[in-house]
């Protein structure tokens, strides 16, 4: 029986010919990531196994970015921690402010991620980078700690649910409504402790951009991986940020799949999940007037340059409605002065928005754009569960760059194609 | 490992977000994490749970985030085990690395009251509902996984030499 693509890179890194479904193994890992929240927990954990080094200062990062820079007192401390144990074991790879961006924007436009390695890090979103043909999971901070200090981490191999795509996505949107049209299809437990295997002749169709948002949001349906097949795009992407040398792993002919689900992509449209889960995934035709109280464009999902482009084109020239607050991050500093550079922050600005520093922020609601009670928040960010972006009287609906833009124009949840007059 | 108490039920996909929200994040004392534990979902809890008791629960619990706080502020509640239908894979990971007991048992999980007092022997694998009598029957964890538990987490394991 052959192997999916996330079998033949962990039966690699184990050193296995084969590996089935179910199999306990221990793989060596390529790269080790924690951030401010998940690394000072891993920090004391690794203190207790009285080593005094790390298994390869040149593979493990930390990036401060989620109450970065510090909020408070105790996320000062705990960035303190992060800084301290860095600079005494020498890690290479370490982003603090002026540096840093979101973790899973920052690791791919850094080169550190390639395509079939395998990443572990202390942060559930750490499946981005499945999105450049890695396999890459989030784990708790004691799998970061022992990562950390022996290199490896024991895994149960997933079965997977392949997503065969075809199509082309139409105007106005993006890889963000494709997840979130998947994760209502499957639910929020659809591929628990699966992988998610993207491929099909649609693929050429998606972007990076794309591609590492959908990625992203697999652990929305519960996945342990979602993993899409290296093309031409994957290995320009990787050459252009300086990446490693790819290793392409291709899934068998023969490999076996739990369930095969076609995804048209030019039948997708602007969709909105509801509160308080992202499988609540809504498309216009049944969603009425909903006023907001905040939009919020940015996160790990979408902030990036593409991101912030589709916003600007839907801004520009427009004001953001009365009593909206709109708040863009760009996720890195890359992204920030790239997009300063093409104009989009003075588009930003002149419509009203406020600009803020790279941080996961309000996306947890750990600052920068709290809500109260009652409140409602248009986001492109990934999580909408009750109290996620402050008060649990609070609301997040969870949407693209694009849709979450023309709902900062009119101050009701509104498709990108209602805005700018697109006829489908 | 025998486990006795009065169950707490919750239903399907409790994230780790309410289990502890993130505006508690800046810290991993496990007691400060347990002050607020289950806050955003039940503001009882933290008043009500007794040591020993278990969390009932339905399907996908602990879904969201990586954070290892969350298991962290459940077993400093006092919680000595959680019962649910299914857990989201990294909140499994992570409960089995800090040592805090998880079973999953579908039927249990449906058929138990809020209130009743449960028996879980992990060693046999058998769930009783004192209260109602009924006995359930799981897939023991094998022995490493259940040490590991017993010994308070992967990395006190490795520490006294166990793994």
């Amino acid at each position: 029986m052959g192997m999916t693509m996330t079998q033949k890179i962990l039966a690699h890194h184990a050193g296995l010919d084969t590996v089935q479904a179910g199999q306990l193994i221990l793989a060596n890992l390529d790269l080790v990531l924690g951030n401010d929240i998940t690394s000072p927990v891993a920090i004391k954990e690794f203190a207790k196994l009285g080593k005094d080094s790390v298994f390869d200062k040149n593979k493990i990062t930390m990036v401060m970015d989620h109450f970065a820079p510090n909020k408070d007192i105790k996320a000062a401390q705990q960035c303190k921690m992060c800084r301290d144990f860095c600079i005494e074991k020498d890690i290479a790879h370490f982003y603090d402010v002026g540096k840093m961006g979101i973790e899973h924007a920052l690791l791919p436009e850094k080169g550190l991620v390639t395509a079939g390695d395998v990443v572990i890090g202390a942060d559930s979103h750490t499946c981005t980078y499945g999105a450049l043909g890695a396999f890459s999971t989030g784990v708790g901070s004691t799998d970061m700690a022992f990562g950390m200090a022996s290199g490896k981490a024991w895994f149960k191999v997933p079965s997977a649910i392949k997503i065969n795509l075809t199509g082309s996505l139409r105007k106005y949107v993006s890889g963000k409504d494709v997840i979130l049209t998947l994760i209502g299809k499957i639910g929020v437990d659809g591929a628990l402790y699966k992988s998610l295997e993207f491929d099909g002749e649609g693929l050429k169709a998606l972007s990076a951009s794309d591609r590492l948002c959908i990625s992203n949001m697999a652990i929305e349906a519960g996945a342990k991986n979602g993993i899409f097949a290296v093309d031409e795009l994957t290995l320009e992407y990787l050459k252009n940020h300086g990446a490693g040398e790819p290793t392409v792993y291709k899934a068998d002919d023969d490999a076996e799949y739990d369930e095969v689900i076609d995804i048209n992509l030019s039948e997708i449209e602007p969709t909105v999940a509801f509160p308080h889960l992202p499988e609540n995934a809504r498309t216009f035709s049944n969603i009425d007037i909903i006023r907001i109280n905040q939009a919020v464009i940015g996160s790990c999902t979408n902030g990036r340059l593409e991101d912030l482009i589709a916003a600007a084109e839907i801004l520009k020239g427009r004001k953001c409605a009365e009593n909206v607050r709109v708040i863009v991050i760009p996720a890195t500093q890359q992204i920030y002065l790239d997009a300063l550079r093409m104009g989009l922050i003075e588009i930003f600005i002149e419509a009203g928005a406020v600009v803020s520093t790279p941080t996961c922020g309000p996306c947890l609601g750990g600052y920068m754009g709290i809500l109260a009670e009652g409140e409602r928040a248009i986001a492109t960010t990934n999580r909408n569960f009750v109290g996620r972006m402050g008060h649990t009287g609070s609301e997040v609906y969870l949407a693209s760059p694009a849709t979450a833009a023309a709902s900062a124009v009119t101050g009701i949840i509104t498709s990108p194609w209602e805005v700018m007059n697109y006829e489908v | 490992m025998k486990y006795e108490g009065k169950a707490i039920k919750y239903s399907d996909n409790v994230d780790t977000d309410v289990i502890i929200p993130a505006r508690y994040l800046n810290t991993s004392e496990p007691e400060q994490l347990a002050a607020h534990c289950m806050e955003d979902l039940d503001k009882t809890f933290v008043s009500r749970v007794k040591r020993g008791d278990m969390i009932v629960a339905g399907q996908n619990f602990g879904c969201g985030s990586s954070r290892e706080h969350a298991p962290i502020a459940i077993k400093a509640s006092g919680i000595s085990i959680v019962i649910a239908k299914s857990f989201a894979r990294i909140f499994y990971r992570n409960a089995i690395n800090i040592g805090l007991a998880i079973v999953e048992c579908p039927e249990a999980a449906e058929d138990i009251n809020e209130g009743d007092t449960i028996r879980a022997d992990m060693d046999s694998g058998i769930i009783k509902n004192l209260t109602s009598g009924k006995e359930y029957k799981t897939q023991p964890f094998p022995e490493f996984i259940q040490n590991i538990i017993e010994n308070g987490g992967l990395m006190n394991s490795a520490e006294k030499g166990i793994l």
